[in-house]
């Protein structure tokens, strides 16, 4: 199955593990990610700040490329995924911001080919082969899925399954052999830009979600967001200092775990990378050799 | 000559500043058949009546066209007027000019154009407009009350003590409905049980009425004064003779289950009566629990029972009876909010109903009144109600208010403080609603003497940790977040119709709105009647409501069903549908399309006028033709369209009528 | 179907489905379609009564015949409506289930679904003719019917395919 891809502009950078994880599993799982000619931002986080027909148009021209390959997007990134879904709604819902956003992108875009998450491709196509290939299934962890603000809401757009209790993610946790945690703050905001700009109320936000997680038994959390895995991986240890314990709960990209369990290295997939040290959890529980012999990729 | 009078009205600006009221009277002077026209500015006025009753006398007139408001306005009041003056009041007709004219439109040209045309349809149906005269209905004088619950148990009580005979039809074992579950009334704080359970024996013992209790309302027949009901009276395994309700069968069955009376919070025995004031106070077997009916093997009660009332064998039984009116009373559900996801979709035990909360605090409820939080029987200290739970949610549940949560919630946080020492109670609200009678003083009591915590906000999510509850909302006039770690939470949900509420309409014949509650015939002036003639309405069952208002409505209607019952006949309207047995063919096609089944076939014995085809001129012949019921019929006018011959015809809305209307234009 | 200069021009399709030639030099973009309205008179005539409360505006083209229940409306109505030249014909009633008189928008409906038939069959189109249910609450449907179909007749033109200029006061009542 073929989806129109692209990085946006984190998973080339603080996203990396993410784009590598997902490039690594999705051919093995029948997803081919083809890569979309041209794109552009999706301006998140900015551009509906500033104008609210940009922030439709700019992702409007990515789905128009799309659309014009006959492709639908599978979109990793959940801020892209918002925007996307966001200008596909606006799009279908009016014909007065229909006509003024192809005047605007200069293209014909009808809407015609629906705004996917990567995370909700896997599920619905790849689920079955994933079974075939798993060759390291992670019994015993026990993993808390953390999904964030974007994924769920809005609800009359996003379409997740619950948004007040989303399962998507502890589908797939449960598909590679490990244990998802019943945990309350799921769907709880991770602060996207506040821990850098008003670090108090940024690092408040983070605190409480590694908090939940911790008090719920997990091991590690889960996630779909390149800017969740940011706050909640490099934030981590700051927050653990201040605290005088650390949390040492190492975050995975759903697309990660996956990779793990289908026996790809964890460098392939960028696990050498996180600002926790996400090998040991892994080596200790032997789903990959000790970690005296994955000294090849070095801390990002 | 037919003369047809005109009568414009400006309605003060309401239809002359969109339509020119003095080109339509001068317009509509050219029109065939209209002999005088004028305009007036309020002609639904004393004045404006006047006026026309003088024009109808000086100028002889024989129809008259008002052109005013809607005719469901205003059409009974010229009817009356034109009455006055000696026309027939079916002589009348309405030009609606204000809600489909002057009120939509905004181009003054445009409208008066199509005012006009209005007026010139009114007329040319005037013109075809016969004299019409009501026929008589008998009245069966007996009132069937549905429902149970306070409001039923009141409307019975009003209609029998004016000397009607009443049955009262309830579902469950007992009467009571909710009122019996709730531990105490605001603003006064009396005892629920008190106040209620006196009526309920009143109702129990009152020579006008009849308990119909574990039974329920399987169809509905005929029209008003004359409903055929059929109720299905559900098979209780215990003979009402022969029980002399002393209870030892309900101490000895084996079978438990979850009681309904409780909201599940004990057990009931499967041979059970809902509670120990029940009326009428005979146990039933619920079939569902009971070994016997599972297992084949038990029989412990018949054995037991001193009166050998216990019978097996009992089967449900349809019985019909003759009704002159009907009073719904079925009452309301509560919304169920193992919906909401961010309150732990149902899954915390120690997040309840405000119904709940009333059995834990009453005192025959499953704690002995003693406030225990389900999950641990512990004594909660710190309990969180949250308001409109389900109410004011578009997103949730519904958009409307539930009008007595305010007041039950400010109750249940009082009974806290009074109850749990050292206890804190906080709510969280959207806004306080206290619009009745020392409501709002209720309110302040309980903020200000007992101390209750009122928090301005919506709670996002309750999760646990560590064992407690933790109850995450927003304080919008601090502007932020708060926290409170809670023993026990309290859900104030929506009342909502019954789950079944649109079927039973349906059946009953009466409508619905968007939420399922029924509608009443006018929001304002009509607010317990229905649609339907002779069946009214009482309680939760139209919108949600507390007990005083409940307790009201059926007070008003009982008063609306004794005005029917005082009656021994009432006049019905003329437009009904009539045979030109000449045209009849007795075809028979008009009887199966009548929903009031008042068409049928009746022999004619007729001698031939004149040499036909079928025989000579005086030969007598018989034949089939169709007899409409004028008090069954409705006019509906569904048989006037499958009429082959064109016999059928419905008086007032003739085909001539109709189609002089069409071709006026 | 295009506007060309203000004027509506038709392709030969629509005039052939049309089944008659469209004077286009009467038509222009101002004219307004007639619409004949049978409203039942418990939902749809209160429905839009309940328009008129509420100050929704529509456009001007409608002429509404009251009557008891839509079930009343005898299709032989409809064809005195298109034969005196009324461009479009609504039919409206309560919501299946709502009726009134229980039965009679059941009766509506299946003989309105002949009634489309015959229609097409006689090549009238279809889209001149609706049969909508609108309830004592919905004054918005109300003006949203009347304007939707005063918008979908529009571009078909003058009903001149039933238009029987001839036909006078004369005739009389069905059924008489």
């Amino acid at each position: 199955m073929r989806y129109a891809y692209y990085p946006g502009c984190s998973l080339n950078s603080s996203g990396l593990e993410y784009n590598m994880s997902a490039q690594a599993i999705a051919p093995l799982l029948g997803i081919d990610l083809f890569e979309l000619p041209e794109w552009n931002c999706c301006g998140a986080s900015s551009a509906h700040l500033q104008d609210h027909t940009l922030a439709l148009a700019l992702p409007a021209r990515n789905l128009a490329i799309g659309e014009d390959l006959g492709l639908s997007l599978a979109i990793p990134c959940a801020a892209c995924l918002s925007r996307c879904k966001a200008t596909e709604h606006a799009v279908r819902s009016s014909e007065e911001t229909h006509t003024l956003i192809e005047s605007l992108i200069d293209r014909p875009y009808t809407a015609a080919y629906p705004v996917k998450s990567l995370l909700e491709v896997f599920i619905e196509s790849s689920m079955d082969l994933l079974q075939d290939k798993i060759t390291k299934p992670l019994t015993g962890l026990k993993a808390a899925a953390y999904y964030g603000c974007l994924q769920a809401r809005p609800t009359d757009y996003m379409d997740m399954d619950d948004p007040e209790y989303p399962q998507t993610i502890d589908i797939i946790i449960e598909a590679v052999g490990a244990e998802p945690v019943d945990w309350a703050h799921k769907t709880e905001c991770c602060g996207n830009g506040h821990p850098t700009a008003y670090p108090k109320i940024g690092s408040r936000l983070v605190n409480r979600i590694l908090k939940q997680a911790e008090i719920s038994g997990a091991e590690c959390i889960v996630c779909a967001c390149p800017m969740c895995f940011f706050n909640l991986d490099m934030r981590q240890k700051a927050l653990g200092q201040k605290r005088g314990r650390p949390f040492n709960l190492p975050v995975y990209y759903y697309t990660q775990l996956m990779g793990i369990a289908m026996g790809l290295p964890p460098q392939k997939l960028g696990i050498d990378k996180h600002s926790v040290n996400a090998l040991d959890l892994l080596s200790q529980k032997r789903y990959i050799p000790t970690a005296g012999s994955a000294a090849e990729g070095g801390p990002a | 000559m037919k003369k047809v009078g005109v009568f414009v009205c400006h309605c003060g600006t309401n239809i002359a500043q969109t339509v020119n009221c003095e080109q339509l009277a001068e317009a509509a002077k050219t029109l065939p058949g209209v002999a005088y026209s004028t305009e007036y500015k309020y002609m639904c006025s004393d004045p404006g009546q006047t006026m026309i009753k003088k024009a109808i006398e000086e100028h002889n007139l024989d129809r008259v066209v008002v052109a005013a408001c809607s005719p469901r306005m205003h059409e009974a009041t010229f009817r009356k007027c034109v009455n006055g003056a000696g026309l027939n009041p079916y002589l009348l007709e309405i030009a609606n000019i204000r809600e489909q004219c002057s009120w939509v439109h905004s181009d003054k040209t445009k409208a008066t154009a199509k005012a006009e045309d209005l007026i010139r349809m009114a007329v040319a149906k005037a013109l075809k407009n016969e004299k019409l005269t009501p026929s008589v209905i008998p009245i069966h004088k007996r009132a069937l009350v549905i429902g149970g619950g306070i409001a039923g148990i009141q409307a019975a009580l009003d209609i029998a003590d004016t000397g009607y005979q009443v049955d009262l039809v309830e579902r469950e074992p007992s009467i009571g409905g909710k009122m019996a579950q709730i531990d105490k009334t605001f603003p006064t704080m009396d005892c629920s049980a008190c106040i209620l359970t006196p009526k309920m024996v009143d109702a129990a013992q009152h020579p006008n009425i009849t308990i119909i209790a574990y039974s329920e309302v399987e169809k509905v027949e005929g029209y008003v004064g004359n409903f055929d009901v059929t109720i299905r009276r559900k098979a209780t395994c215990v003979d009402p003779v022969k029980c002399t309700g002393c209870g030892l069968c309900s101490q000895k069955c084996p079978s438990k289950t979850d009681s309904e009376f409780e909201c599940n919070m004990s057990q009931r025995p499967a041979i059970y009566s809902p509670f120990p004031q029940a009326i009428p106070n005979k146990p039933v077997i619920d079939q569902e629990a009971c070994r016997y009916f599972k297992t084949g093997k038990c029989k412990i009660c018949q054995k037991i029972c001193a009166s050998d009332a216990v019978n097996f064998e009992d089967q449900d039984e349809l019985v019909t009876i003759r009704y002159g009116a009907i009073v719904v009373a079925t009452g309301y559900s509560l919304y169920d909010y193992n919906q909401y996801g961010e309150y732990g979709y149902g899954q915390y035990p120690d997040v309840i109903s405000g119904l709940d909360f009333e059995r834990l605090v009453n005192a025959s409820g499953p704690t002995m009144g003693k406030i225990k939080r389900p999950s641990d029987g512990q004594e909660p200290k710190t309990v969180v109600f949250i308001k409109c739970v389900g109410s004011r949610d578009a997103n949730r549940g519904h958009d409307y208010c539930s009008r007595a949560c305010c007041m039950y919630t400010a109750k249940h946080a009082t009974m806290v403080r009074d109850k749990i020492k050292d206890s804190q109670a906080v709510v969280f609200y959207m806004d306080i609603r206290t619009p009745g009678k020392n409501y709002e003083e209720f309110y302040l009591r309980a903020v200000e003497e007992y101390g209750v915590t009122y928090v301005r906000g919506r709670v996002s999510r309750i999760y646990m940790e560590s064992g407690n509850l933790i109850v995450q909302g927003e304080d919008t006039i601090l502007g932020t977040q708060i926290l409170v770690v809670a023993d026990m939470v309290v859900l104030a949900t929506a009342m909502e119709a019954q789950p079944d509420a649109a079927e039973f309409a349906r059946k009953i014949g009466i409508t619905f709105d968007q939420n399922n509650f029924f509608n009443e015939a006018h929001p304002k002036l009509r607010p317990v009647e229905t649609f339907s003639a002779g069946i009214y309405l009482a309680g939760a069952c139209q919108g949600p409501k507390d007990i005083p208002d409940s307790v009201a409505q059926a007070g008003a209607a009982a008063a609306k069903v004794v005005a029917l019952l005082s009656k021994d006949e009432m006049a019905t309207e003329p437009i009904v549908a009539e045979v030109n047995t000449n045209h009849c063919s007795g075809c028979g096609f008009c009887v199966p399309v009548c929903p009031y089944k008042a068409i049928s076939l009746k022999t004619l014995t007729e001698r031939v006028h004149g040499s036909v085809a079928w025989g000579p001129a005086g030969k007598e012949i018989t034949r089939q033709v169709a007899e409409v019921n004028k008090g069954l019929c409705q006019g509906c006018g569904a048989c006037t369209v499958n009429c082959r011959s064109g016999a059928l015809d419905l008086l007032g809305f003739t085909n001539e009528q109709i189609l002089a209307e069409v071709d006026s234009l | 179907m295009t506007m060309d200069n203000g004027q509506w021009t038709m392709d030969n399709e629509m005039q052939r489905q049309q089944g008659t030639s469209v004077r286009l030099d009467s038509v222009g973009k101002d004219w307004d379609p007639k619409i004949l309205v049978f409203a039942c008179q418990y939902c749809t005539y209160a429905g839009a009564d309940l328009a008129g409360l509420s100050r929704l505006q529509y456009p001007t083209t409608t002429r509404v015949i009251r009557v008891p229940c839509s079930g009343r409306t005898n299709p032989q109505f409809v064809i005195r409506a298109f034969q005196k030249g009324f461009d479009g014909v609504l039919v409206a009633g309560c919501h299946p289930g709502d009726c009134h008189f229980s039965t009679g928008n059941y009766f509506t409906r299946r003989r309105y679904l002949l009634m489309t038939r015959l229609m097409e069959f006689v090549g009238m189109d279809p889209r001149r003719f609706r049969v909508c249910w609108i309830s004592g609450s919905e004054g918005p449907k109300f003006q949203q019917v009347v304007t939707e179909l005063t918008d979908a007749i529009r571009p078909l033109g003058p009903n001149h395919k039933l238009r029987d200029t001839e036909l006078s006061s004369l005739v009389g009542g069905i059924g008489r």
